[in-house]
């Protein structure tokens, strides 16, 4: 992912900017700009969460108690409160539902991924008129707000929606089936609202695919099924890897989707950040359980990036 | 093995009637849209031939390669290969290698892997594909190289996996797409010759495609000019260069001065064409058919003319011109001669001694000078 190699290169970045004067050559300017970007939006946003997640709840205004205090005869104390993280420890609340995320997310980016390869297949193997019409297809939901399309799917879905109605008007159900509210339904908002982050990547790579090495694979006797496991498959893995990612990470954390479609048992780490935030008023460990999950996500993203680059470097 | 042995020494299955062609091509046809591609080919080939497809690009002949391998569907005709009707049979399983002008390597396969998946494809276990890709690396002289992959090697290592990979299998036939073109001259030169050692010694019939008439000329058993998707003549090398049947493949192979004329004197063992061009009478010391007052071309190679100071005194065949442009190319001088008619003559001379002191220089008066029997008649 993107942000964690602009993390690595944070702290270099930002003491080559503040040790050297600022020149305002076309060079820095460029740099410059996304720096700040990241610096503004995503450093110091991440600094307070984390900050705290350190502090106490207290029933005030904002809801927890600063880190700093000044003390009689000029002392300045710190006050670090662990209790949030060992907290998430103690409640099998908060590792269930990290747990049942991951799982969601896994799932979810393993369905993405069955559904996408054949599509993101098909667009690469297209003629190039057919194939700006497929994309254009399978960008076009973006023109529409997100959260209307998961209210459609509550319309398809529920107790009297299309597809009950449907089956019930051909017999072929005399009840109609409990979709909405369950995990099912979450899945099908989940899989729906990112195929095409998974698309994008598939077809990008599957595009650039040689025809000639498939040829090649079918010269020497390899059938269909075989050049596709052997050659089109091993090939496109760094498509696969960059469209799981685009999909699991934003997975985990969320919200929209199994608050609006789930039921009382699907349990994310995202619908229980919300309680944390809004219904508990906890903030501190709110924000800890964000912590939490961020960390869970970046560790895993770096150790990817560094086996590939390793890998890279090997074959070299 | 023995006809392997039979053309080794020389033997033509393509004069015997009685051979049968080992490949049989009738009536293919290829049509893209409007345009087409290949058009009407009939062509034998047999066995153990180091064939070669010679053209322009866009004359159709990666095309009739392709057919041959099963990438492409004929829109008409028929391929037979070793007595077997190809139309129903997939790329996969036809009895044919082809060898890419990309080569096609699998960049994500070691050199050994990529020279074994044919062989594992066919359902040969590990060990004994292992035991004959070792012997095929050897015979390419890449055994070093096994563990390495395709973006690891130089281009000729390259070239030389996608050959070991083509032959593992000991297909009946080799498709060869332009093989060397990716390779500089020198080395170029180094693999015809590889090539054709391997090709001698593995007994595999080889179809080559190429642009490139030098190497089309030092490979082949015999050579098929392709012009606008029809073949316009088959025939040995030495054939194509000192008969061909058109200006077309006259000019293509090689170059050549071409004068045109008109019958003036047609006997039944000479002929004498009046040519405006050459300002002599060109005397052709054969009989050709034709009639009086015919229009006709007379084509002859640059080698095969003499460039003298002094006047040879024939009574034919003699030109004078001066000297325009002299290129010189170490082995030879190429000696660009300006008629009086305007025409120019291109003439090289082998250069045999190290000094010349009466070198021709610019512009020499010189003559120009052939035999009888050193040029070509052509009628279209």
């Amino acid at each position: 992912m993107s942000f964690s190699a602009n993390k690595a290169t944070f702290g270099t970045l930002i003491k080559r900017t503040l040790v050297k004067r600022i020149r305002f050559r076309g060079r820095s300017l460029v740099i410059g700009i996304p720096l700040w970007w990241l610096i503004v939006f995503f450093l110091i946003p991440f600094v307070v969460v984390a900050k705290i997640s350190f502090s106490e709840a207290i029933i005030a205004r904002p809801p927890y108690s600063s880190l700093l205090e000044w003390k009689e005869g000029g002392f300045l104390l710190l006050k670090l409160h662990f209790s949030n993280y060992l907290y998430l420890l103690e409640d099998s609340l908060y590792i269930s539902a990290y747990w049942s995320s991951i799982k969601v997310a896994f799932f979810s980016t393993l369905i993405a991924l069955l559904v996408a390869y054949p599509m993101a297949y098909y667009i690469a193997r297209s003629t190039e008129r057919r194939r700006n019409i497929l994309l254009m297809l399978i960008i076009l939901p973006f023109w529409t707000s997100f959260l209307l399309r998961v209210y459609a799917w509550i319309g398809i879905l529920k107790t009297h929606g299309i597809i009950n109605n449907i089956l019930m008007s051909l017999g072929i159900t005399s009840e109609p089936l409990v979709m909405m509210q369950t995990n099912f339904a979450v899945y099908v908002g989940i899989v729906y609202t990112y195929l095409p982050f998974m698309i994008l990547p598939l077809y990008t790579n599957l595009v650039k695919l040689d025809n000639s090495l498939l040829e090649a694979s079918a010269d020497l006797g390899a059938n269909p099924l075989t050049t596709f496991f052997k050659i089109t498959l091993p090939l496109s893995v760094p498509g696969i890897i960059a469209g799981s990612m685009l999909v699991f990470i934003p997975v985990v954390g969320e919200f929209v989707i199994p608050a609006l479609l789930g039921g009382p048992d699907t349990l994310m780490i995202g619908k229980v950040l919300w309680d944390e935030f809004f219904s508990n008023r906890d903030w501190p460990v709110a924000s800890a359980v964000a912590i939490v999950m961020l960390v869970l996500l970046v560790i895993p993203v770096m150790l990817l990036r560094n086996a590939q680059n390793a890998s890279r470097a090997a074959s070299t | 093995m023995d006809s392997q042995k039979k053309i080794a020494n020389g033997a033509k299955p393509w004069i015997e009637q009685s051979e049968k062609p080992f490949i049989r091509i009738s009536n293919l046809t290829k049509k893209f849209g409007d345009f087409t591609a290949v058009d009407r080919v009939c062509l034998d080939i047999y066995r153990e031939e180091l064939f070669c497809l010679l053209g322009g690009s866009g004359c159709g002949k990666s095309t009739l390669l392709r057919m041959l391998a099963g990438f492409e569907t004929p829109s008409d005709g028929h391929i037979e290969i070793d007595g077997q009707d190809m139309a129903n049979v997939p790329a996969f399983a036809r009895p044919t290698n082809m060898m890419f002008q990309s080569y096609a390597l699998f960049p994500h396969m070691s050199v050994e892997k990529n020279v074994a998946y044919g062989l594992l494809r066919d359902g040969v276990s590990k060990s004994e594909a292992a035991e004959q890709v070792a012997d095929m690396l050897k015979l390419v002289q890449l055994s070093d190289f096994a563990k390495r992959r395709p973006d690891q090697l130089s281009g000729g290592q390259r070239q030389r996996v996608a050959l070991a990979r083509s032959l593992i299998k000991r297909p009946k036939l080799l498709l060869l797409d332009e093989p060397l073109g990716a390779l500089d001259k020198k080395l170029r030169e180094e693999t015809q010759f590889e090539l054709i050692n391997i090709q001698e010694s593995l007994g595999v019939t080889f179809i080559v495609v190429t642009h490139d008439q030098e190497e089309a000329m030092t490979l082949s058993t015999r050579i098929g000019v392709m012009d606008q998707g029809e073949i316009v003549q088959v025939g040995e090398p030495h054939e194509i260069y000192e008969f061909p049947l058109s200006i077309f493949i006259a000019d293509f192979i090689g170059s050549v001065n071409i004068f045109m004329g008109r019958v003036s004197d047609d006997a039944t063992n000479y002929v004498r064409i009046h040519c405006r061009e050459a300002d002599c009478d060109i005397h052709v010391s054969h009989g050709v058919s034709c009639t009086q007052n015919q229009k006709l071309w007379f084509a002859i190679r640059p080698e095969k003319l003499t460039i003298t100071r002094e006047n040879p005194r024939g009574k034919y065949n003699v030109v004078k011109g001066i000297v325009d442009e002299i290129a010189y190319r170490g082995n030879l001088s190429i000696f660009r001669i300006k008629l009086a008619s305007g025409k120019m003559l291109r003439v090289t001379k082998s250069n045999r001694s190290r000094r010349d002191e009466d070198a021709i220089s610019w512009d020499d008066n010189v003559y120009i000078s052939w035999d009888d029997t050193a040029g070509i008649v052509l009628v279209q």
